[in-house]
């Protein structure tokens, strides 16, 4: 098998500056911590910005379903900037939606440009490889049943429902218009992005695939959603280090830069070599995911390195800055939120790591 | 496949028909082999390569390796190919890289790297071997230790000081040392393994001809640190195949002996499976940034990553066989070619790995190299920078 490719080409960066340059004009963080007590947690605009004029919303989508026909490698550097900026878009549900649409050969067309959101109802902690969900039962094309910690709920406008109907297991597609279906948002940890439970009483639901296709498909859309965290994990974990590594260069104790001590240098060196290594184990799932070249295991891989890694730099972020980092007006609570609840997204890295000893034939005792 | 990729094969293809590996002695072969430029394709015409790019020598060496033809056993010459060979090119005289790069290539000349004193570890500029200029030739008076392979090698690479009136740095320079020259004293030193793969290296009026200086007289600090960076980036550019390194002789241990898995032990094995799995990925990353150019700083990562995993597995290895983990293969003094951690019982691996965070450089020098050089964060504070090497305390 050929090596993976784990650098970034040339259009690749291009995407990155765009995708940055936008971000840092529209959400810096002190408009972040502004939105995210408010009735408006999320930033539509900007991500209508984001997935319709920019295009980011089309890249997983193949041309012949009207999409850009880029990969995960291109998502992947939008995931990191995304992360970089911990920016309240419903990212993470759009591409659940969109890989499991995909999967079924449905164009996603109005997801792709913006103008509707959507996500899948599973549980945000669910892994990829866990067993079809059976909490909705579906009678004919109605859907009755109850989702708790679905991602991007409370904003989303189309839901893709694994359900249990006559056939066996199903994948539907409900309008959260529709009568029957009921949206309850819970109180997060991570303010920059939310969750809910998604309750369904005889909602009704268009299929889109069923059976072994609609397992495969799920298992897809969670497969990529999940590849593509790791890169919003390194992203995350290296604004953290970058942030960091600044104040430690500014911040004087004791008559020196507290960058000038050891026992803080070292900690930020140790921390560099992780996001290094973060940021090669996450290009190495994007670019098998984008060439279907064994991104199980790929995937598994990335998430029980980069879903520890995110969390240890949000925390060192936060104890390097001492007391200020303890304040609700500095951004350290709004990536250790977000790094926290990401760790346990799509299952904690010992789930990752005991997939792994399946994968690579490492059985348990 | 590219278009240089596509010629250089044909070169490689045209070679072979004119020297057939079955035929050909292999030292003949060799030097032919270089002599065409196929042995370090990015070096230079008329030094073993053809100033090709950096990572066409894999198509080379894989295109050799698949006609049967003989290597250079590179193992058996870590510190000429991975450190002597490019401080020469880059340092050396045309009559210099003339003379030593061939049979360095070849591995007709073994190298050693003589930088480490007793009183000069970490801080190598502190060294205190004095080199003094007599006519054509420096005298050598010093005390090296740490010399892995002085016993095999016929050339070493050497600091000493010219000038014990400047600053640490200044008064440095480097030459290359005839191991066979008068007054060179090698003793072999025991290490926790039991065996020598390192030796004392006595330095007593050894002569060395200014013509064997490498770099301008003071100028010995700038060429060994371009020495250390190659050191670096040959620990740590190397990339085995998934499970290629001392992860895969746990994980063989692992699948061969299921009545001594634990659940504990088999996280354990998971989280270390990972890691490694994440440094080899990390050098070829940073294997894939050199190819077009960019020196990648993920040097230093993956030398501290290795260093931390490699003893972190071997302490696994010996926990996981229980009371087999209590015994040790062979405690028999010898002086061996090269280091392999491969070839030998769990013990031995747990113990020579212990050296993986010492040698080339302490994980904390490098942990310092990366905050300083990488972040950009403040120097350590020095106390001897611009005082005179002859009054600083030893
Ligand atoms: C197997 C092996 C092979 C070797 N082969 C060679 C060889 O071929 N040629 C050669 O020249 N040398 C060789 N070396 C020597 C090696 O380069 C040195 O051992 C190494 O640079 C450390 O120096 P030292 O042993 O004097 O330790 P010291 O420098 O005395 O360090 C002792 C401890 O203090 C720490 N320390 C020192 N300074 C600092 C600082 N500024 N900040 C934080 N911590 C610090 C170190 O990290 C270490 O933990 C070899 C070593 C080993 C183990």
């Amino acid at each position: 098998m050929s090596s993976p490719d784990l650098l970034y080409s040339e259009l690749e960066e291009d995407l990155r500056a765009t995708v940055r340059r936008l971000l840092r004009d529209r959400c810096d963080w002190t408009a972040v911590l502004a939105r995210c007590e408010t009735d408006e947690p999320y930033d539509l605009a900007l991500w209508r910005t984001l997935a319709g004029e920019l295009g980011l919303g089309a890249l997983l989508v193949p041309e012949e379903l009207g999409g850009a026909g880029a990969s995960a490698r291109e998502v992947a550097v939008v995931a990191e900037e995304i992360g970089r900026a911990v920016a309240p878009v419903p990212f993470l549900g759009n591409v659940l939606a969109t890989a499991a649409l995909v999967a079924c050969a449905e164009p996603p067309a109005e997801l792709a440009d913006g103008s509707r959101i959507g996500t899948v109802a599973v549980g945000l902690t669910t892994p990829p490889q866990a067993p079809f969900p059976q909490a909705v039962k579906a009678d004919g094309s109605a859907l009755t049943g109850a989702v708790p910690a679905v991602v991007d709920l409370e904003v989303a406008d189309l839901v893709v429902v694994p359900a249990i109907d006559a056939d066996g297991p199903a994948l539907y597609l409900v309008d959260t218009s529709a009568a029957g279906v009921t949206r309850t948002p819970t109180t997060p940890l991570d303010l920059t992005r939310r969750f809910g439970t998604l309750d369904l009483d005889g909602a009704p639901g268009r299929r889109l695939a069923a059976g072994a296709e609609a397992e495969r498909a799920l298992r897809q859309a969670l497969l990529t959603a999940a590849g593509m965290l790791a890169s919003e994990q390194v992203g995350l974990a290296q604004h953290c280090l970058d942030s960091t590594v600044d104040y430690a260069k500014t911040r004087y104790q004791f008559g020196r830069q507290i960058g000038s001590f050891q026992a803080v240098k070292h900690r930020l060196a140790d921390l560099w070599v992780g996001v290094s290594s973060g940021r090669a184990v996450a290009r190495n799932a994007a670019d098998a995911l984008a060439r279907d070249t064994e991104p199980e295991l790929a995937v598994a891989i990335a998430q029980a390195h980069c879903s520890d890694l995110v969390v240890l730099a949000a925390e060192e972020h936060l104890q390097l800055h001492g007391g200020i980092g303890m304040t609700w007006e500095h951004p350290a609570h709004l990536y250790l939120g977000r790094a926290k609840s990401s760790q346990l997204a799509f299952g904690i890295a010992e789930t990752h790591r005991s997939r792994i000893g399946e994968l690579a034939d490492l059985p348990t005792p | 496949m590219t278009a240089d990729a596509t010629e250089i094969r044909g070169r490689v293809a045209e070679f072979l028909a004119a020297h057939d590996p079955r035929s050909t002695d292999r030292l003949e072969f060799l030097r032919a082999r270089f002599d065409a430029g196929l042995a370090w394709v990015h070096f230079p015409a008329g030094l073993g390569g053809l100033g090709a790019a950096r990572e066409l020598q894999a198509v080379v060496d894989t295109a050799f390796a698949e006609a049967g033809a003989p290597d250079n056993q590179p193992q058996l010459n870590v510190i000429g190919l991975g450190m002597a060979g490019p401080t020469i090119l880059r340092f050396g005289t045309d009559e210099q890289r003339r003379r030593y790069l061939r049979p360095l290539w070849t591995g007709e000349e073994t190298w050693c790297q003589l930088f480490s004193e007793p009183g000069a570890g970490s801080d190598l500029a502190a060294l205190s071997t004095r080199a003094v200029r007599d006519g054509e030739d420096w005298v050598v008076d010093g005390q090296k230790v740490w010399t892995s392979l002085a016993h095999r090698a016929r050339w070493a690479i050497l600091v000493a000081r010219s000038d014990p009136d400047q600053p640490k740095h200044k008064g440095l320079s480097y030459f290359i040392c005839d191991m066979t020259a008068p007054g060179v004293e090698v003793r072999p030193l025991r290490q926790i393994t039991g065996e020598a793969e390192f030796n004392e290296v006595f330095l007593t009026g050894v002569r060395i001809p200014d013509s064997q200086r490498l770099g301008e007289v003071g100028q010995g600090w700038q060429v060994a640190m371009s020495t250390l960076m190659n050191e670096r980036v040959a620990i740590g550019g190397r990339t085995p195949p998934r499970e290629g390194g001392m992860i895969g002789e746990a994980a063989e241990a692992w699948r061969a002996n299921p009545d001594k898995r634990t659940h504990g032990l088999h996280d354990r094995l998971l989280r270390l499976w990972v890691d490694a799995e994440a440094t080899r990925l990390t050098s070829i990353r940073l294997r894939q940034q050199l190819a077009i150019g960019e020196p990648g700083p993920e040097g230093s990562a993956v030398k501290v990553s290795f260093a931390e995993q490699n003893q972190a597995i071997t302490g696994f290895e010996l926990e996981f066989q229980g009371e087999a983990g209590l015994s040790y293969d062979d405690w028999t003094f010898r002086q061996p070619d090269f280091a392999s951690l491969t070839k030998r019982g769990a013990g031995f691996r747990y113990l020579r790995a212990k050296g993986n965070s010492i040698e080339g450089g302490t994980t904390e020098i490098l942990r310092n190299v990366i905050a300083e050089r990488i972040l950009g964060l403040p120097q350590e504070i020095r106390t001897d920078k611009d005082r005179p090497w002859k009054e600083l305390p030893r």
